[in-house]
């Protein structure tokens, strides 16, 4: 698993890249109570803003990691997005079809997140 | 923590409890503790709730000795700057008030006491200084304006808050809404600002943090950051100054005429107030648009900022918005013209570049439960 200075985790699955969002930055947004996630077939660029998540508190969006294309959403969470407070590394927001999966390489390992956060 | 933020007397205990610091009116404030503002939210809801507000300006009011230095003058002096009953607030009572400008706008929304020999007033904290200037420069020459900086503000609210409190403060249980007393060093009113039966305590600071964690050992306590405290006045259609009130907004506007008692209204005490025209004009004749309650369609926030709209017509603004834990929605306040504040109108407000279905919903959101 893979994490991106943004607070999201990502990780291989098949040819898919599996995002998430970080223990950290869900504690950090506090309870979930809505999450709006991307449509499906939709090509982003890295730094695109792709779900939004609203928690009691604040809005904030997980930007598209890498470019690619949207290829499956969690529709579990859009459902009850209090999921993500209770197990924020168990549940996924998309999955993207990515041109070269090498891609991942660029981004920290676990020790390194947890360097960056403190 | 950053530059020029004040700190609270209870600031160690905040963070003990593990207080999430956040900067708010000047001052490092908890925004949550670890329960999270959806668990402190239902809690306050279901049990009691302690805050910290001591943030807020407590100001004591004292008629100046002499010939003109009574309470009358006081009250005569006080009622110059509201356009709220004071004469009529008996001994041991509290009210709300507004201090309006000459336009008719509101400087700040507060809670005043009449306390037998003077009054107490509770301004907000962002306004605390404006306030004290403001009245220092219109009652000195018949009160003395004494900002009491030495005693904390704890709130204790929710349905099991008369029991908590009573093994502390005995004689709460015979106060109701708006009833105020002092025991002792203990200034306690019956009242708050979460739609739910509570109390509001003044206590000198250096009993402040004993008394708070007396109360937190009780079962039923938990501490409450401003996270809750904003999602349970606004369940409760309750303003926040600053975003739902301000000194472009009128009292009728703001839907708070009941707090504009007939006397001021008609016969001998009525205007004499600041924007006594405007006021008592929307009073009689409407005004030309009213602060409402409003419930998204779907489960998205809308959030202050959030623009409204009546077909292609941009309508209103959205002043306070977010989710409500009790109501299990999203709920936000806006201004929308009269013709628009009836209850079910269909109105849409943009997110995110979408416009979303919304209707003009009752205030409160959530019933309030004061012990009259």
């Amino acid at each position: 698993m893979k994490f991106t200075k943004e607070h999201e985790w990502l990780r291989v699955e098949g040819d898919l890249l599996v995002v998430g969002i970080t223990e950290h930055a869900a504690e950090a947004l506090g309870d979930v109570v809505f999450i709006e996630l991307p449509e499906l077939e939709t090509q982003v660029a890295a730094g695109d803003e792709v779900c939004v998540i609203e928690s009691v508190k604040a809005a904030s969006d997980i930007l598209a990691p890498v470019d690619g294309e949207i290829v499956a959403v969690n529709d579990r969470l859009a459902e009850n997005p209090g999921l993500v407070n209770e197990d924020p590394l168990g549940y996924w927001f998309f999955k993207m079809k990515v041109e070269d999966l090498g891609v991942i390489d660029q981004f920290m390992d676990e020790d390194e997140y947890k360097e960056l956060i403190g | 923590m950053a530059d020029g933020l004040l700190r609270l007397g209870l600031h160690d205990l905040h963070v003990a409890l593990g207080g999430r610091m956040v900067p708010f009116a000047g001052y490092e404030m908890p925004v949550q503790y670890p329960a999270g503002v959806m668990k402190e939210h239902l809690h306050c809801r279901a049990a009691a709730g302690l805050f910290d507000v001591s943030h807020m300006g407590q100001v004591i009011l004292r008629p100046r000795s002499g010939p003109s230095g009574d309470m009358a003058a006081l009250v005569t002096g006080f009622e110059a700057l509201m356009p709220v009953d004071v004469a009529g607030l008996a001994r041991g009572r509290q009210r709300y008030g507004l201090f309006t400008n000459a336009t008719g706008g509101i400087l700040d929304d507060l809670m005043f006491a009449n306390r037998g020999d003077h009054l107490f007033v509770v301004v907000n904290a962002a306004c605390k200084a404006a306030d004290i200037a403001h009245m220092q420069a219109h009652l000195s020459a018949v009160a003395e304006v004494i900002p009491v900086t030495d005693r904390a503000l704890l709130a204790l609210q929710g349905p099991l808050a008369e029991r908590a409190l009573a093994r502390l403060v005995p004689q709460v249980t015979a106060m109701r809404f708006m009833d105020v007393g002092v025991f002792g060093d203990v200034w306690v009113s019956r009242s708050g600002y979460t739609g739910e039966d509570g109390f509001e305590i003044s206590l000198p600071q250096a009993q402040a943090e004993g008394f708070a964690r007396q109360l937190l050992a009780m079962a039923e306590v938990l501490p409450i950051g401003l996270g809750a405290r904003d999602s349970l006045r606004l369940e409760a259609g309750l303003c926040l100054y600053g975003h739902d009130i301000d000194t472009t907004t009128s009292p009728v506007e703001a839907g708070l005429g009941w707090a504009i008692q007939k006397s001021r209204r008609e016969g001998p005490r009525a205007g004499g107030f600041p924007g006594a025209e405007r006021i008592l004009g929307e009073l009689r004749d409407g005004p030309a648009r009213l602060r409402v309650g409003l419930r998204p369609a779907g489960r998205a926030p809308m959030r202050d900022g959030t623009a409204l709209y009546d077909g292609d017509a941009q309508v209103g603004v959205i002043c306070s918005g977010g989710f409500g834990p009790s109501v299990d929605g999203p709920i936000a306040m806006a201004y929308v013209p009269r013709a628009l504040a009836a209850p079910g109108t269909a109105l849409t407000g943009e997110v995110r570049g979408k416009r979303l279905p919304v209707s003009v919903a009752p205030l409160p959101f959530h019933p309030t439960s004061y012990k009259r």
